[in-house]
């Protein structure tokens, strides 16, 4: 055995840490891992969440359930509407609070639309990880056109604090109805287009098949939900299991994938982009006029022309604004399905109108949580691929 | 499956260990005593007429400053649902506030690590058998435990 022989023997059984984080470009926010390393196959990984804490449940303690809604926004901050729309449908379901068809329409239309904005980032910034940079290009250019739809119907193209406990702020402009069929008409043809720069590349498919695979079991065991779920072929989507807003009235599909690894989740969240179009289009066409604040006299939020006309309902609305109004005792626990996953907000609730506690399980958290199985045994390049899979943003996960 | 008839099997399997059932919005939730909770959760999960795969959260409340509230201190809240019947639970145990400790679930979900270690972190629960019961939000030389009532909101 010659020298170099036994240098060469040393260098590869000895194992290495290795800190990724969390200032680091395909981390998607401020994720933390430590990957110990033998060569170049990962054999540990501990992720360091914790980085954005920013006390969120402690937080919504001390505010009133009307001035929880614009702390939603800040969870996952790319989706906003989605959690915005969770956390309204927990204290409905706390309060027994009706809304009108009319609102859960406009709901399920702004949520739909922001999925695919999420789908859309998500899409661009995985391809980008891996390789694909031209993916995210046309992928932005397409989620600035739902900015601006959004932007016509709340004033804000992030953090929309739009959805209202009881309805929704306000109805949707006239101009928007045309500017978003137009939308729904040119999206699919988009989709496509994605499908041709990466669907058959073989560098994609290289680097995404057999990569992080989670069986059925396994995926349900660790948690995972959303897209991350039915990549394994579980069918589990709370919008059919446990119907919200008004998704019992509109027809779509769960896609579903069967080999559990990256590139079957890739078709399921690029299927379920065609599905979210096709619900919005159903939702513009079904859509009846009507009102879109509950008409229960305790939780509605007067409009404002009332506001100023009517000395009762001044008085309502700055009881409302300021300290809420009581609340049921008691206690729920409510899911919906964001684009993560399964957004939950367990609330408690002593009578007042600040909740007594809030849990937020928020499906980046548990998402991170299962990706040490995940990776282990991969290659360091196949971690980053992992990463951009479980669809996270760290916002959400740490609270 | 109904909510009401699963506490029911669970009083059956369990004799004893159920102490209440407490309902709000159509929403079930068991109260039992923490002692066996790994036995009962094995036993939901397990049971082909329940099986409860999937675990949605894990949590603990603080009822120091609840009005009228006279049992123990925490409350570990367990929220699960059957991927394949679609039924959900909620499992609620009380542990005493001044060493509140409650075995592991990690066994039967993996995913209930994460959830139990933010627990600990947050609210100072101790899970007996934890893998790895390290804090997991705040820094590892944290003082104190924020979720809980008396931790003051700014200030620290």
């Amino acid at each position: 055995m010659s020298p170099t022989d036994t240098v060469q023997k040393e260098t590869v059984q000895k194992e290495i840490t290795l800190n990724m984080g969390p200032q680091h470009p395909a981390t998607h926010g401020v994720l933390r891992l430590v990957l110990d390393l033998q060569g170049e196959t990962v054999v540990n990984c501990d992720p360091r969440p914790g980085y954005l804490h920013r006390g969120i449940e402690k937080w919504m303690e001390n505010r009133t359930y009307h001035q929880i809604i614009p702390i939603t926004d800040r969870l996952e901050y790319i989706t906003c509407m989605n959690n915005n729309l969770g956390y309204v449908v927990a204290v409905e379901k706390l309060a027994g609070i009706t809304v009108p068809e009319r609102a859960q329409f406009i709901r399920t239309l702004m949520a739909e639309l922001t999925r695919l904005s999420g789908h859309l980032v998500w899409l661009g910034t995985h391809a980008l990880d891996i390789g694909a940079m031209t993916v995210c290009m046309y992928t932005l250019r397409e989620r600035e056109l739902i900015l601006d739809l959004t932007e016509i119907v709340t004033g804000a193209r992030q953090t929309v604090s739009y959805v209202r406990i009881g309805g929704v702020r306000n109805d949707l402009p006239r101009d928007f109805f045309d500017k978003c069929r137009e939308f729904t008409e040119l999206f699919p043809k988009r989709l496509e287009d994605y499908d041709t720069l990466i669907k058959q590349n073989r560098i994609w498919l290289k680097r995404t098949k057999g990569i992080g695979v989670f069986t059925a079991e396994e995926a349900v065991n660790y948690g995972l939900t959303g897209g991350t779920l039915r990549g394994s072929g579980v069918n589990y989507d709370l919008r059919k299991v446990e119907p919200y807003a008004a998704y019992d009235k509109v027809e779509f599909d769960v896609p579903l994938g069967s080999e559990g690894d990256v590139y079957d989740r890739y078709l399921v969240r690029i299927e379920e982009m065609r599905q979210s179009n096709r619900i919005i289009r159903q939702c513009l066409d079904m859509m009846q006029p009507g009102p879109i604040t509950t008409d229960d006299p305790r939780y509605a939020i007067p409009e404002k022309v009332q506001v100023m006309q009517n000395m009762q309902n001044l008085a309502h609305q700055f009881v409302l604004m300021s300290k809420w109004v009581p609340m049921p005792k008691g206690e729920v626990y409510v899911a919906t399905e964001a684009p993560k996953g399964e957004l939950g907000f367990y609330i408690v609730s002593d009578g007042s109108g600040r909740p007594y506690r809030i849990k937020i399980r928020a499906p980046s958290y548990v998402h991170i949580g299962a990706l040490p199985k995940m990776v282990t045994g991969h290659m360091v390049a196949d971690v980053i691929a992992c990463i951009g899979t479980i669809d996270i943003v760290l916002g959400e996960c740490d609270r | 499956m109904e909510a009401e008839q699963i506490a029911k099997m669970i009083e059956e399997k369990f004799p004893g260990e159920v102490t209440g059932t407490v309902s709000h919005a159509g929403q079930i939730g068991v109260m039992v005593k923490p002692e066996r909770i790994r036995d009962i959760c094995r036993f939901l999960h397990d049971d082909p007429a329940l099986r409860m795969d999937h675990l949605a959260d894990v949590t603990a409340v603080d009822y120091s400053s609840y009005p009228a509230d006279k049992g123990p201190r925490f409350e570990v809240v367990y929220n699960m649902i059957s991927t394949s019947f679609r039924h959900r639970i909620r499992l609620k145990a009380r542990v005493s506030g001044d060493n509140p400790r409650i075995d592991t679930v990690t066994p039967v979900w993996a995913t209930a690590n994460w959830h139990e270690r933010e627990t600990y972190d947050l609210m100072g629960i101790v899970f007996n058998g934890h893998p790895d019961l390290r804090r997991i939000l705040l820094p590892e030389d944290w003082v104190g435990h924020p979720l809980r009532k008396e931790y003051p909101l700014k200030g620290y």
